[in-house]
């Protein structure tokens, strides 16, 4: 590998960063465009914009890039939409990108359609997979090979769309965080740094950062072993509130399906799904939720799911290792008296205490 | 907020299907949607674009213009606007918009904008919907090539020449200060939108497109010929001028199918696969049961 400009056809992934962290997002996704990358013989390269940020490079190769494309300026130190596209686009008009997937953060949303535009290419939201594949158009008669295959859930129903961009370059695909796994990071990864200069228009600089409050994620959803989760069939903030004692009981964290932030029972980081976060826990208790693919996409990797509804023909049932048929209010509190029960019983053993306690 | 001259804003609003109340009827069996099932709604968020704009225009003067790019009923959303006290709608509509993805809607609201002339804000909500990409709106000011403000959920100040912005992130918050005009993209907690007024319900409930024209004769036959209910509605500015492609002047490549780069390969169902379950009774012995087999699998700890 020479330092030359990176080869045409490359995959892209694009490097978010706070306070001198790369986003987990960015890191899954060097991951994904690795073994893209590995299937279709193509380099991968990671764009990192910011100032002072050049450890940050090192961090990218080691999970999986061969390549940062490292843009070092003062005004690039925040996000910003216009500085970080103008490098962005200038980069993939001289070099040619095949793929470039972005997180799918608020930022990553602001900057992806922005540079789409510039490049009048196809751009996918929100990505639950990706796969590479071929395209054959009809009218052309022409097949396309080994296109990325960008698969979303569509609008409203049970159905997954896969959609391909077969005329423009890059094919660009955002992510949310945790839909595709980290992959370890490998320190003995070699892989090119390149510094490119950097030129903005006084355009560029139409807006500026005043101020930036960050707010420490109190919610480790992703990670969470056990994750109670709640939707449109909780009645209720009251009842919401049992969710958080037996998830508190189980270790667990509590999630949601839109349906319950939009009711307002609860934060939007608290969204399980395509439009929030994937989770993988080891027990995943569904609570009224009836199971929209949009929320599946966040959820059926779970090891053990405990599907709670009073319409027996909810979807989450079809793919639910314990189906209970019953109001979530109901249930609930039967599960949460089993287990302080349970937890009772051991240094005991009387039954009877145990009971005594669980109506406590 | 400090006082600024008159602000001119164009808010971009999407007629979609209330995909948030999706009721039983509305799955067919073989797992399809039956979207005449649904209802058209105002898209969410653009109505916390449209209230503020409304807001902008009570504070400083100024006007607002409300686009929709859709089917000709989408001219409903606009009614609701002038309802809500917008000054002008546009329906942008034409079959030869139909198939269009993000980049081709950015592409014909672009040239809508252009033609309505003079603005210094554009306002759409944060995404839409039927399909949560969140795109159009930067794609939009990209090719009208001025900033955006994406995920905006206060206007903390607005000169003349400036507005003073708080985005609302996952992670927190900032605060960002851009010259106008500017495109931002409005999130739902930025404000309530106001109902619609009664008495512009009133006065405008005839604001009509000349499509529903023969509709409203039917109503209303007093209006013997459509000339008549259109000078009518011209000289009370209810007239909802329908813009199609070659109004925009867009060309032709750049919009519908088309002008959309990404394409649908395959759509499939989602086959469940059925896993290994149990049923249990909502009862305490089956919960017992449950968890006694969850606790020996160290599921449960």
């Amino acid at each position: 590998m020479t330092n030359e400009i990176a080869p045409t056809n490359a995959i892209w992934v694009f490097i978010e960063h706070t306070d001198g962290v790369i986003a987990d997002v960015s890191l899954e996704l060097t991951g994904k465009a690795r073994e893209l990358g590995d299937r279709l013989g193509r380099e991968v390269v990671g764009l990192l914009c910011g100032h002072d940020v050049d450890a940050l490079a090192a961090d990218v190769i080691a999970h999986g890039a061969d390549r940062v494309i490292l843009a070092d300026d003062p005004e690039l130190a925040l996000y910003r939409t216009l500085p970080y596209a103008r490098v962005a686009i200038a980069e993939a008009r001289k070099r040619r990108p095949e793929i470039f997937l972005i997180g799918g953060t608020p930022n990553g949303r602001d900057f992806a359609p922005r540079v789409a535009s510039a490049l009048r290419c196809g751009l996918t939201a929100d990505c639950t997979d990706l796969q590479i594949g071929d395209y054959y158009v009809k009218k052309e008669d022409k097949t396309y090979k080994d296109l990325l295959y960008q698969i979303r859930p569509a609008f409203g129903g049970n159905l997954v769309a896969t959609i391909v961009n077969p005329h423009t370059r890059p094919q660009m695909a955002t992510v949310r965080e945790g839909v595709m796994r980290k992959p370890a990071a490998d320190a003995n990864r070699k892989g090119v740094i390149e510094k490119i200069a950097v030129s903005l228009e006084p355009g560029d600089l139409a807006l500026e950062v005043l101020s930036r409050q960050v707010r420490k994620s109190t919610v480790k959803l992703k990670d969470a072993a056990v994750v109670v989760a709640g939707g449109a069939g909780v009645d209720g903030s009251e009842e919401f509130a049992l969710l958080r004692d037996l998830a508190n009981l189980l270790g667990g964290e509590v999630g949601a399906s839109r349906a319950a932030v939009d009711a307002g029972y609860i934060d939007r980081t608290h969204q399980v799904g395509q439009t929030g976060t994937t989770v993988r826990p080891r027990l995943y208790i569904a609570a009224g939720i009836s199971g929209a693919i949009q929320h599946r996409a966040g959820m059926d990797q779970s090891s053990k799911i405990i599907a709670i509804n009073t319409d027996p023909n909810a979807p989450m049932f079809q793919i639910a290792h314990y189906k209970i048929v019953g109001d979530v209010g109901e249930v609930l509190p039967l599960i949460i008296k089993t287990l302080r029960e349970r937890s009772i019983e051991p240094g005991d053993g009387s039954a009877e205490a145990a009971s005594e306690a669980g109506e406590a | 907020m400090t006082e600024s001259r008159p602000l001119h804003s164009v808010v971009l609003v999407k007629q979609v299907p209330d995909t948030h109340n999706v009721t039983g009827d509305v799955m067919t069996k073989d797992g399809t949607m039956n979207r005449n099932a649904l209802p058209a709604i105002f898209n969410p968020e653009d109505l916390n674009a449209l209230e503020m704009a409304l807001e902008i225009k009570e504070r400083t003067g100024g006007t607002v213009t409300v686009i929709t790019m859709g089917p000709p009923k989408a001219a409903a959303i606009l009614r609701e606007s002038l309802f809500r006290g917008a000054d002008k709608v546009v329906l942008l509509t034409d079959r030869k918009f139909a198939g269009a993805d993000t980049l081709a809607t950015s592409y014909a609201l672009m040239c809508a904008i252009r033609k309505i002339g003079e603005y210094d804000l554009v306002l759409a909500g944060r995404q839409a919907i039927d399909g949560d990409t969140a795109q159009v709106g930067p794609q939009t000011a990209e090719k009208l090539g001025i900033p955006q403000i994406t995920y905006a959920e206060q206007i903390v100040e607005l000169s003349s020449t400036q507005v003073t912005v708080q985005r609302a992130l996952d992670s927190g918050s900032e605060i960002v200060r851009c010259t106008m005009p500017v495109l931002m993209t409005v999130v739902g907690s930025a404000n309530t939108p106001r109902p619609a007024s009664v008495r512009r319900q009133m006065e405008r409930k005839l604001a009509a497109t000349p499509n529903e024209y023969a509709a409203i004769r039917a109503r209303w036959p007093e209006f013997e010929t459509d000339e008549q209910l259109d000078s009518y509605l011209g000289d009370r500015g209810l007239r909802i001028p329908i813009w199609s492609a070659e109004d925009i002047g867009a060309t032709e490549g750049n919009i519908g199918l088309a002008g959309s780069p990404t394409q649908v390969h395959k759509v499939n169902f989602v086959v469940l696969e059925s896993t290994e379950s149990k049923t249990i009774t909502p009862d305490q012995e089956g919960i017992a049961a449950m968890i006694a087999e969850l606790v020996r699998e160290y599921i449960v700890g």
